[in-house]
Protein backbone atom coordinates (compact mmCIF):
# COMPACT_ATOMS: atom_id res chain seq x y z
CA UNK A 1 0.00 0.00 0.00
CA UNK A 2 1.34 3.43 -0.85
CA UNK A 3 2.99 5.25 2.03
CA UNK A 4 0.88 8.39 1.97
CA UNK A 5 -2.36 6.38 2.00
CA UNK A 6 -1.10 4.49 5.05
CA UNK A 7 -0.25 7.75 6.84
CA UNK A 8 -3.61 9.22 5.92
CA UNK A 9 -5.30 6.04 7.06
CA UNK A 10 -3.58 6.24 10.46
CA UNK A 11 -4.58 9.88 10.84
CA UNK A 12 -8.23 9.06 10.02
CA UNK A 13 -8.21 6.08 12.36
CA UNK A 14 -6.86 8.19 15.25
CA UNK A 15 -9.47 10.90 14.56
CA UNK A 16 -12.23 8.31 14.43
CA UNK A 17 -11.14 6.74 17.72
CA UNK A 18 -10.92 10.14 19.45
CA UNK A 19 -14.33 11.15 18.06
CA UNK A 20 -15.95 7.89 19.18
CA UNK A 21 -14.42 8.15 22.64
CA UNK A 22 -15.55 11.78 23.10
CA UNK A 23 -19.01 10.91 21.83
CA UNK A 24 -19.27 7.95 24.17
CA UNK A 25 -18.48 10.12 27.18
CA UNK A 26 -20.60 13.15 26.25
CA UNK A 27 -23.78 11.53 24.92
CA UNK A 28 -25.72 9.97 27.80
CA UNK A 29 -26.95 6.37 27.75
CA UNK A 30 -30.26 5.74 26.00
CA UNK A 31 -30.09 9.13 24.20
CA UNK A 32 -31.70 8.83 20.81
CA UNK A 33 -33.37 5.47 21.37
CA UNK A 34 -36.86 6.93 21.03
CA UNK A 35 -36.10 10.42 19.68
CA UNK A 36 -33.81 13.35 20.34
CA UNK A 37 -33.86 12.76 24.10
CA UNK A 38 -32.78 10.37 26.83
CA UNK A 39 -35.27 7.50 26.74
CA UNK A 40 -34.48 6.73 30.39
CA UNK A 41 -35.84 10.18 31.40
CA UNK A 42 -39.39 8.99 30.66
CA UNK A 43 -38.96 6.10 33.09
CA UNK A 44 -37.60 8.32 35.85
CA UNK A 45 -40.50 10.80 35.38
CA UNK A 46 -43.00 7.93 35.47
CA UNK A 47 -41.48 6.80 38.77
CA UNK A 48 -42.40 10.01 40.67
CA UNK A 49 -44.45 9.22 43.77
CA UNK A 50 -48.23 9.84 43.82
CA UNK A 51 -49.70 12.39 46.23
CA UNK A 52 -53.37 12.18 45.23
CA UNK A 53 -54.70 8.63 45.44
CA UNK A 54 -57.81 9.35 43.34
CA UNK A 55 -61.45 9.00 44.38
CA UNK A 56 -61.62 5.34 43.32
CA UNK A 57 -59.04 4.50 45.97
CA UNK A 58 -61.10 6.27 48.69
CA UNK A 59 -64.31 4.44 47.71
CA UNK A 60 -62.79 1.00 48.30
CA UNK A 61 -62.80 1.60 52.09
CA UNK A 62 -65.16 4.56 52.64
CA UNK A 63 -68.11 3.05 50.82
CA UNK A 64 -70.97 4.69 52.81
CA UNK A 65 -69.62 8.23 52.33
CA UNK A 66 -68.79 7.56 48.68
CA UNK A 67 -72.27 6.21 47.95
CA UNK A 68 -73.97 9.06 49.77
CA UNK A 69 -71.89 11.56 47.83
CA UNK A 70 -72.40 9.82 44.48
CA UNK A 71 -76.08 10.82 44.29
CA UNK A 72 -75.70 14.28 45.85
CA UNK A 73 -74.96 17.74 44.52
CA UNK A 74 -71.29 17.04 45.30
CA UNK A 75 -71.15 13.89 43.18
CA UNK A 76 -68.55 15.44 40.90
CA UNK A 77 -66.40 16.71 43.78
CA UNK A 78 -63.51 14.34 44.42
CA UNK A 79 -62.81 13.38 48.08
CA UNK A 80 -59.33 14.91 47.97
CA UNK A 81 -60.64 18.37 47.03
CA UNK A 82 -61.63 18.86 50.68
CA UNK A 83 -59.58 16.17 52.47
CA UNK A 84 -56.29 16.95 50.72
CA UNK A 85 -53.81 14.61 49.04
CA UNK A 86 -54.33 11.16 50.55
CA UNK A 87 -51.96 8.74 48.81
CA UNK A 88 -50.02 8.34 52.05
CA UNK A 89 -53.24 7.65 53.93
CA UNK A 90 -54.23 5.06 51.31
CA UNK A 91 -50.87 3.33 51.76
CA UNK A 92 -50.97 3.42 55.58
CA UNK A 93 -54.60 4.02 56.65
CA UNK A 94 -53.89 3.56 60.35
CA UNK A 95 -50.98 5.93 60.82
CA UNK A 96 -51.72 8.83 58.43
CA UNK A 97 -55.05 10.62 58.73
CA UNK A 98 -56.17 13.18 56.15
CA UNK A 99 -57.65 16.44 57.47
CA UNK A 100 -61.37 17.23 57.45
CA UNK A 101 -61.70 21.03 57.16
CA UNK A 102 -64.37 22.54 59.38
CA UNK A 103 -63.40 26.20 59.48
CA UNK A 104 -65.77 28.70 57.89
CA UNK A 105 -63.15 29.92 55.48
CA UNK A 106 -62.96 26.63 53.60
CA UNK A 107 -66.34 26.23 51.88
CA UNK A 108 -66.41 29.84 50.58
CA UNK A 109 -63.33 29.04 48.46
CA UNK A 110 -65.92 27.61 46.09
CA UNK A 111 -69.22 29.00 47.45
CA UNK A 112 -68.29 32.55 48.46
CA UNK A 113 -69.79 35.15 46.16
CA UNK A 114 -67.47 36.16 43.33
CA UNK A 115 -68.69 38.17 40.38
CA UNK A 116 -66.54 36.15 37.97
CA UNK A 117 -68.13 32.81 38.89
CA UNK A 118 -70.73 31.32 36.55
CA UNK A 119 -74.04 32.88 37.56
CA UNK A 120 -75.90 29.60 38.23
CA UNK A 121 -73.31 28.39 40.74
CA UNK A 122 -74.60 28.42 44.36
CA UNK A 123 -72.88 31.28 46.21
CA UNK A 124 -73.30 33.07 49.52
CA UNK A 125 -71.87 36.16 51.15
CA UNK A 126 -69.67 34.62 53.92
CA UNK A 127 -69.94 37.79 56.02
CA UNK A 128 -73.73 38.02 56.01
CA UNK A 129 -74.59 34.30 55.81
CA UNK A 130 -75.06 32.96 59.38
CA UNK A 131 -71.81 34.37 60.73
CA UNK A 132 -69.78 32.31 63.26
CA UNK A 133 -71.71 29.09 62.56
CA UNK A 134 -69.61 26.36 60.90
CA UNK A 135 -71.04 25.42 57.49
CA UNK A 136 -71.39 21.77 58.57
CA UNK A 137 -73.94 22.72 61.22
CA UNK A 138 -76.59 23.18 58.53
CA UNK A 139 -75.06 21.58 55.39
CA UNK A 140 -73.80 18.00 55.05
CA UNK A 141 -70.72 18.26 52.81
CA UNK A 142 -71.24 14.70 51.50
CA UNK A 143 -74.84 15.48 50.51
CA UNK A 144 -75.32 19.24 50.49
CA UNK A 145 -78.80 20.54 49.88
CA UNK A 146 -79.85 24.10 49.20
CA UNK A 147 -81.53 25.59 52.32
CA UNK A 148 -84.84 25.46 50.49
CA UNK A 149 -85.75 22.90 47.85
CA UNK A 150 -86.11 24.95 44.67
CA UNK A 151 -89.76 25.67 44.12
CA UNK A 152 -91.90 28.25 42.36
CA UNK A 153 -89.93 30.35 39.86
CA UNK A 154 -86.57 29.05 41.07
CA UNK A 155 -87.38 25.45 40.12
CA UNK A 156 -86.92 26.33 36.46
CA UNK A 157 -85.11 29.69 36.53
CA UNK A 158 -82.35 28.65 38.94
CA UNK A 159 -79.61 30.58 37.17
CA UNK A 160 -81.55 33.85 37.32
CA UNK A 161 -82.56 33.17 40.94
CA UNK A 162 -78.94 32.50 42.02
CA UNK A 163 -77.78 35.66 40.35
CA UNK A 164 -80.56 37.79 41.77
CA UNK A 165 -79.90 36.38 45.24
CA UNK A 166 -76.52 38.13 45.40
CA UNK A 167 -77.60 41.33 43.64
CA UNK A 168 -79.05 44.60 44.92
CA UNK A 169 -82.46 43.25 43.90
CA UNK A 170 -82.13 40.18 46.18
CA UNK A 171 -85.15 41.07 48.32
CA UNK A 172 -87.53 41.69 45.42
CA UNK A 173 -89.82 38.71 44.64
CA UNK A 174 -90.02 37.76 40.96
CA UNK A 175 -93.67 38.78 40.90
CA UNK A 176 -92.79 42.37 41.76
CA UNK A 177 -91.74 42.88 38.13
CA UNK A 178 -93.25 39.87 36.30
CA UNK A 179 -96.90 38.98 36.07
CA UNK A 180 -97.02 35.19 35.72
CA UNK A 181 -100.42 33.62 34.92
CA UNK A 182 -101.05 30.19 36.47
CA UNK A 183 -101.11 28.67 32.97
CA UNK A 184 -97.39 29.49 32.69
CA UNK A 185 -96.62 26.60 35.05
CA UNK A 186 -98.58 24.13 32.88
CA UNK A 187 -97.54 25.36 29.45
CA UNK A 188 -94.49 27.55 30.07
CA UNK A 189 -93.82 28.34 26.41
CA UNK A 190 -97.37 29.03 25.36
CA UNK A 191 -98.21 31.38 28.21
CA UNK A 192 -95.30 33.58 29.13
CA UNK A 193 -94.89 36.01 32.02
CA UNK A 194 -94.63 39.63 31.03
CA UNK A 195 -91.80 42.11 31.51
CA UNK A 196 -92.18 45.72 32.60
CA UNK A 197 -93.18 47.65 29.48
CA UNK A 198 -92.94 51.20 30.76
CA UNK A 199 -90.06 53.32 32.00
CA UNK A 200 -92.22 54.51 34.83
CA UNK A 201 -92.30 51.01 36.33
CA UNK A 202 -88.60 51.19 37.25
CA UNK A 203 -89.09 54.88 37.90
CA UNK A 204 -91.47 54.08 40.75
CA UNK A 205 -88.35 53.29 42.79
CA UNK A 206 -85.52 54.94 40.83
CA UNK A 207 -87.00 58.26 39.67
CA UNK A 208 -85.82 61.36 41.48
CA UNK A 209 -89.30 62.03 42.87
CA UNK A 210 -90.01 58.42 43.88
CA UNK A 211 -91.18 57.70 47.43
CA UNK A 212 -88.70 54.83 47.93
CA UNK A 213 -85.96 54.74 50.63
CA UNK A 214 -83.16 57.23 50.07
CA UNK A 215 -80.34 54.67 49.60
CA UNK A 216 -81.87 53.49 46.33
CA UNK A 217 -80.01 55.02 43.36
CA UNK A 218 -81.91 57.81 41.57
CA UNK A 219 -81.88 58.93 37.99
CA UNK A 220 -83.40 61.82 36.11
CA UNK A 221 -85.95 59.93 34.00
CA UNK A 222 -86.50 62.90 31.66
CA UNK A 223 -82.90 63.04 30.38
CA UNK A 224 -81.56 59.49 30.98
CA UNK A 225 -81.79 56.94 28.16
CA UNK A 226 -84.78 58.48 26.45
CA UNK A 227 -86.54 56.12 24.03
CA UNK A 228 -85.40 52.89 25.67
CA UNK A 229 -86.97 50.70 28.30
CA UNK A 230 -84.72 50.46 31.36
CA UNK A 231 -84.06 46.70 31.01
CA UNK A 232 -82.85 47.14 27.44
CA UNK A 233 -79.60 48.57 28.89
CA UNK A 234 -79.61 47.43 32.54
CA UNK A 235 -79.87 43.79 33.67
CA UNK A 236 -82.50 43.87 36.45
CA UNK A 237 -81.55 40.45 37.87
CA UNK A 238 -78.10 41.83 38.64
CA UNK A 239 -78.26 45.60 38.16
CA UNK A 240 -74.78 47.03 37.67
CA UNK A 241 -75.44 50.71 38.25
CA UNK A 242 -73.96 51.98 41.52
CA UNK B 1 13.81 14.58 -23.13
CA UNK B 2 15.04 11.87 -20.82
CA UNK B 3 17.78 12.44 -18.23
CA UNK B 4 19.76 9.56 -16.69
CA UNK B 5 18.18 10.13 -13.27
CA UNK B 6 14.72 9.48 -14.69
CA UNK B 7 15.31 5.78 -14.69
CA UNK B 8 14.72 5.57 -10.94
CA UNK B 9 11.72 7.88 -11.12
CA UNK B 10 10.12 5.66 -13.66
CA UNK B 11 10.72 2.69 -11.43
CA UNK B 12 9.08 4.19 -8.36
CA UNK B 13 6.22 5.71 -10.37
CA UNK B 14 5.36 2.23 -11.52
CA UNK B 15 4.43 1.23 -7.96
CA UNK B 16 2.03 4.24 -7.62
CA UNK B 17 0.32 3.89 -10.94
CA UNK B 18 -2.57 1.75 -9.54
CA UNK B 19 -3.96 4.82 -7.65
CA UNK B 20 -4.23 8.04 -9.65
CA UNK B 21 -5.62 11.27 -8.22
CA UNK B 22 -9.12 10.82 -9.65
CA UNK B 23 -9.51 7.29 -8.28
CA UNK B 24 -8.10 8.30 -4.89
CA UNK B 25 -10.61 11.14 -4.48
CA UNK B 26 -13.46 8.96 -5.62
CA UNK B 27 -12.56 6.16 -3.22
CA UNK B 28 -12.08 8.66 -0.35
CA UNK B 29 -15.51 10.21 -1.02
CA UNK B 30 -17.17 6.80 -0.91
CA UNK B 31 -15.33 5.88 2.27
CA UNK B 32 -16.26 9.18 3.98
CA UNK B 33 -19.95 8.49 3.40
CA UNK B 34 -19.64 5.34 5.46
CA UNK B 35 -17.83 7.02 8.36
CA UNK B 36 -20.89 8.66 10.05
CA UNK B 37 -22.75 5.35 9.99
CA UNK B 38 -19.71 3.50 11.33
CA UNK B 39 -19.35 6.03 14.16
CA UNK B 40 -23.03 5.91 15.04
CA UNK B 41 -23.79 9.57 14.23
CA UNK B 42 -26.41 8.57 11.67
CA UNK B 43 -28.50 5.47 12.13
CA UNK B 44 -29.58 3.28 9.27
CA UNK B 45 -33.26 3.13 10.35
CA UNK B 46 -33.44 6.94 10.31
CA UNK B 47 -32.04 6.99 6.77
CA UNK B 48 -34.65 4.48 5.67
CA UNK B 49 -37.49 6.51 7.26
CA UNK B 50 -38.33 3.85 9.83
CA UNK B 51 -38.29 6.41 12.66
CA UNK B 52 -41.34 8.20 11.24
CA UNK B 53 -43.27 4.95 10.99
CA UNK B 54 -42.78 4.19 14.67
CA UNK B 55 -44.06 7.70 15.57
CA UNK B 56 -47.19 7.28 13.48
CA UNK B 57 -47.97 4.09 15.37
CA UNK B 58 -48.22 5.90 18.75
CA UNK B 59 -50.85 4.22 20.90
CA UNK B 60 -52.44 7.42 22.19
CA UNK B 61 -52.09 11.19 22.14
CA UNK B 62 -53.07 12.84 25.43
CA UNK B 63 -55.04 16.09 25.59
CA UNK B 64 -57.05 18.21 28.03
CA UNK B 65 -60.38 19.99 27.71
CA UNK B 66 -61.33 23.08 29.75
CA UNK B 67 -64.85 24.51 29.88
CA UNK B 68 -64.62 28.20 30.82
CA UNK B 69 -68.31 28.36 31.77
CA UNK B 70 -67.83 25.70 34.45
CA UNK B 71 -64.74 27.20 36.10
CA UNK B 72 -65.55 28.78 39.48
CA UNK B 73 -62.00 30.02 40.08
CA UNK B 74 -61.57 28.12 43.36
CA UNK B 75 -57.89 27.50 42.57
CA UNK B 76 -57.99 23.90 43.82
CA UNK B 77 -56.26 22.79 40.60
CA UNK B 78 -53.29 25.08 41.21
CA UNK B 79 -53.02 23.92 44.82
CA UNK B 80 -53.31 20.23 43.88
CA UNK B 81 -50.64 20.66 41.22
CA UNK B 82 -48.26 22.14 43.77
CA UNK B 83 -48.96 19.24 46.16
CA UNK B 84 -48.60 16.56 43.51
CA UNK B 85 -45.56 17.84 41.66
CA UNK B 86 -43.53 19.30 44.51
CA UNK B 87 -43.72 22.84 43.14
CA UNK B 88 -42.36 25.36 45.69
CA UNK B 89 -45.03 27.57 47.31
CA UNK B 90 -42.78 30.61 46.92
CA UNK B 91 -41.54 32.23 44.79
CA UNK B 92 -44.71 32.25 42.79
CA UNK B 93 -44.17 29.62 40.13
CA UNK B 94 -46.96 27.43 38.79
CA UNK B 95 -47.43 24.52 36.41
CA UNK B 96 -51.09 25.50 36.25
CA UNK B 97 -52.83 28.63 37.50
CA UNK B 98 -56.17 30.42 37.21
CA UNK B 99 -56.49 33.86 35.64
CA UNK B 100 -59.41 36.19 36.25
CA UNK B 101 -60.45 38.26 33.25
CA UNK B 102 -62.42 41.45 33.86
CA UNK B 103 -63.56 43.22 30.71
CA UNK B 104 -64.68 46.74 31.53
CA UNK B 105 -67.35 48.77 29.83
CA UNK B 106 -64.76 50.98 28.16
CA UNK B 107 -63.07 47.91 26.61
CA UNK B 108 -60.18 47.76 29.04
CA UNK B 109 -59.20 44.16 29.87
CA UNK B 110 -57.81 43.52 33.36
CA UNK B 111 -56.21 40.13 34.03
CA UNK B 112 -55.01 39.08 37.46
CA UNK B 113 -53.99 35.84 39.13
CA UNK B 114 -52.97 36.49 42.75
CA UNK B 115 -50.92 33.47 43.88
CA UNK B 116 -52.30 31.56 40.90
CA UNK B 117 -55.82 31.79 42.32
CA UNK B 118 -54.97 29.47 45.24
CA UNK B 119 -55.99 32.00 47.91
CA UNK B 120 -59.06 33.22 46.03
CA UNK B 121 -59.62 36.52 44.26
CA UNK B 122 -60.24 39.91 45.88
CA UNK B 123 -63.49 41.68 44.96
CA UNK B 124 -63.40 43.46 41.61
CA UNK B 125 -62.67 47.17 42.02
CA UNK B 126 -65.64 49.17 40.72
CA UNK B 127 -67.72 46.10 39.97
CA UNK B 128 -70.36 48.27 38.36
CA UNK B 129 -68.10 49.06 35.40
CA UNK B 130 -67.73 45.40 34.49
CA UNK B 131 -68.97 44.18 31.12
CA UNK B 132 -67.94 40.52 31.36
CA UNK B 133 -65.86 38.59 33.83
CA UNK B 134 -64.81 34.94 34.03
CA UNK B 135 -61.95 32.63 35.01
CA UNK B 136 -59.46 30.99 32.65
CA UNK B 137 -57.36 28.08 33.96
CA UNK B 138 -54.02 27.90 32.19
CA UNK B 139 -51.24 25.35 31.91
CA UNK B 140 -48.72 24.02 29.41
CA UNK B 141 -50.53 23.43 26.12
CA UNK B 142 -48.35 20.43 25.23
CA UNK B 143 -47.96 21.81 21.72
CA UNK B 144 -47.48 19.45 18.83
CA UNK B 145 -44.99 21.98 17.39
CA UNK B 146 -43.57 23.07 20.72
CA UNK B 147 -41.28 26.14 20.55
CA UNK B 148 -39.61 25.08 23.82
CA UNK B 149 -38.55 21.76 22.30
CA UNK B 150 -37.14 23.48 19.23
CA UNK B 151 -34.91 25.83 21.22
CA UNK B 152 -33.52 23.32 23.72
CA UNK B 153 -29.82 23.02 22.83
CA UNK B 154 -29.26 19.63 24.45
CA UNK B 155 -32.49 17.68 23.93
CA UNK B 156 -33.51 17.92 27.58
CA UNK B 157 -37.03 19.02 26.58
CA UNK B 158 -38.81 16.58 24.38
CA UNK B 159 -42.15 15.32 23.12
CA UNK B 160 -42.93 11.74 24.11
CA UNK B 161 -44.60 9.27 21.76
CA UNK B 162 -47.96 10.12 23.40
CA UNK B 163 -47.59 13.83 22.70
CA UNK B 164 -46.64 15.01 26.20
CA UNK B 165 -43.90 17.63 26.48
CA UNK B 166 -41.51 16.70 29.29
CA UNK B 167 -38.25 17.98 30.79
CA UNK B 168 -35.36 15.65 31.55
CA UNK B 169 -34.27 17.26 34.82
CA UNK B 170 -31.06 15.25 35.01
CA UNK B 171 -29.96 16.41 31.57
CA UNK B 172 -31.24 20.03 31.56
CA UNK B 173 -28.34 22.50 31.63
CA UNK B 174 -30.51 25.35 32.93
CA UNK B 175 -29.94 27.78 30.07
CA UNK B 176 -33.53 29.01 30.27
CA UNK B 177 -34.09 29.31 26.51
CA UNK B 178 -37.31 27.31 26.78
CA UNK B 179 -38.67 29.66 29.47
CA UNK B 180 -38.30 32.53 27.01
CA UNK B 181 -39.52 30.55 24.01
CA UNK B 182 -42.84 29.45 25.51
CA UNK B 183 -45.55 31.81 24.19
CA UNK B 184 -47.91 30.73 26.99
CA UNK B 185 -45.64 31.50 29.95
CA UNK B 186 -46.08 27.93 31.07
CA UNK B 187 -42.43 27.26 31.94
CA UNK B 188 -40.51 28.39 34.98
CA UNK B 189 -37.00 28.06 36.31
CA UNK B 190 -36.66 26.05 39.51
CA UNK B 191 -34.46 28.15 41.83
CA UNK B 192 -33.45 25.10 43.88
CA UNK B 193 -32.85 22.45 41.23
CA UNK B 194 -31.55 24.99 38.65
CA UNK B 195 -33.51 23.33 35.86
CA UNK B 196 -36.49 24.39 33.76
CA UNK B 197 -39.78 22.90 34.92
CA UNK B 198 -43.31 22.67 33.58
CA UNK B 199 -46.60 20.78 33.61
CA UNK B 200 -46.14 17.11 32.73
CA UNK B 201 -49.87 16.26 32.46
CA UNK B 202 -48.90 14.42 35.69
CA UNK B 203 -47.10 11.86 33.57
CA UNK B 204 -46.37 9.72 36.64
CA UNK B 205 -50.12 9.53 37.34
CA UNK B 206 -50.98 8.65 33.75
CA UNK B 207 -48.49 5.78 33.94
CA UNK B 208 -50.49 4.42 36.89
CA UNK B 209 -53.83 4.80 35.14
CA UNK B 210 -54.90 7.97 36.95
CA UNK B 211 -55.88 11.39 35.62
CA UNK B 212 -53.76 14.52 36.30
CA UNK B 213 -54.14 15.96 39.81
CA UNK B 214 -55.82 19.16 38.56
CA UNK B 215 -58.47 17.10 36.76
CA UNK B 216 -58.93 14.85 39.80
CA UNK B 217 -59.71 17.76 42.14
CA UNK B 218 -61.69 20.05 39.81
CA UNK B 219 -65.02 20.24 41.69
CA UNK B 220 -67.12 21.36 38.71
CA UNK B 221 -65.53 19.12 36.05
CA UNK B 222 -64.38 22.24 34.21
CA UNK B 223 -61.25 20.27 33.35
CA UNK B 224 -61.30 16.85 31.76
CA UNK B 225 -58.63 14.60 30.36
CA UNK B 226 -58.51 12.10 27.55
CA UNK B 227 -57.01 11.06 24.27
CA UNK B 228 -57.13 13.03 21.04
CA UNK B 229 -58.60 11.10 18.13
CA UNK B 230 -60.17 8.23 20.08
CA UNK B 231 -63.97 8.30 20.08
CA UNK B 232 -64.78 6.58 23.35
CA UNK B 233 -63.28 8.88 25.96
CA UNK B 234 -64.27 12.08 27.78
CA UNK B 235 -62.15 14.39 25.66
CA UNK B 236 -63.66 13.10 22.41
CA UNK B 237 -67.15 13.83 23.74
CA UNK B 238 -66.00 17.28 24.87
CA UNK B 239 -64.58 18.00 21.41
CA UNK B 240 -67.77 16.83 19.69
CA UNK B 241 -70.32 18.78 21.74
CA UNK B 242 -68.54 22.09 22.26
CA UNK B 243 -67.22 24.83 20.06
CA UNK B 244 -63.50 24.55 20.64
CA UNK B 245 -60.74 27.12 20.64
CA UNK B 246 -57.05 26.93 21.49
CA UNK B 247 -54.84 29.72 22.82
CA UNK B 248 -52.82 31.75 20.27
CA UNK B 249 -53.75 29.63 17.24
CA UNK B 250 -51.90 32.07 14.94
CA UNK B 251 -48.58 30.79 16.29
CA UNK B 252 -49.22 27.33 14.75
CA UNK B 253 -48.01 25.60 17.88
CA UNK B 254 -50.96 23.16 17.64
CA UNK B 255 -51.87 23.03 21.35
CA UNK B 256 -53.47 19.94 22.89
CA UNK B 257 -55.28 21.90 25.60
CA UNK B 258 -58.73 22.69 24.19
CA UNK B 259 -61.03 25.41 25.53
CA UNK B 260 -64.81 25.56 25.28
CA UNK B 261 -66.69 28.87 25.62
CA UNK B 262 -63.48 30.86 25.46
CA UNK B 263 -63.89 34.63 25.23
CA UNK B 264 -62.23 36.44 22.33
CA UNK B 265 -60.29 38.65 24.75
CA UNK B 266 -58.33 35.73 26.23
CA UNK B 267 -54.67 35.74 25.26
Amino acid sequence: MPQQVVRLGIAFAVLAIVFTAVRQTLVPDTFGEAGHYRAAAVDSIEAYPLQYAGHEACATCHRPSAEKKSTSNHSGVSCEVCHGPAAEHAAAPGSVKPPAPRERGFCPMCHGYNASRPSGFPQIDPVAHNPTVPCMTCHDPHAPEPPVIPGACRACHGQIASQKAVSHHATLPCLTCHEAPDEHKATPRLVRPDKPDTRDFCGSCHAEAAASPSHIPRIDMSTHGDGYLCWQCHYPHHPEAE
Amino acid sequence: MVSPANGRDRESRATFETVDRRDFLWEALKASLGVPIALGVVRVPELCGMQEESDAGAERIYGMGIDIRKCIGCGRCAQACKNENDVPDEPYFFNTWVERYVIRGDGEVVVDSPNGGIDGFPPIAEEGGTLRTFFVPKLCNHCEEAPCVQVCPVGATFVTADGTVLVDEEYCIGCGYCVQACPYGARWFDPEKHVARKCTFCYHRLAKGKVPACVEVCPTSARLFGEVGHRANPLARFLRFNEIQVLKPHLNTKPKVFYANLDGEVR
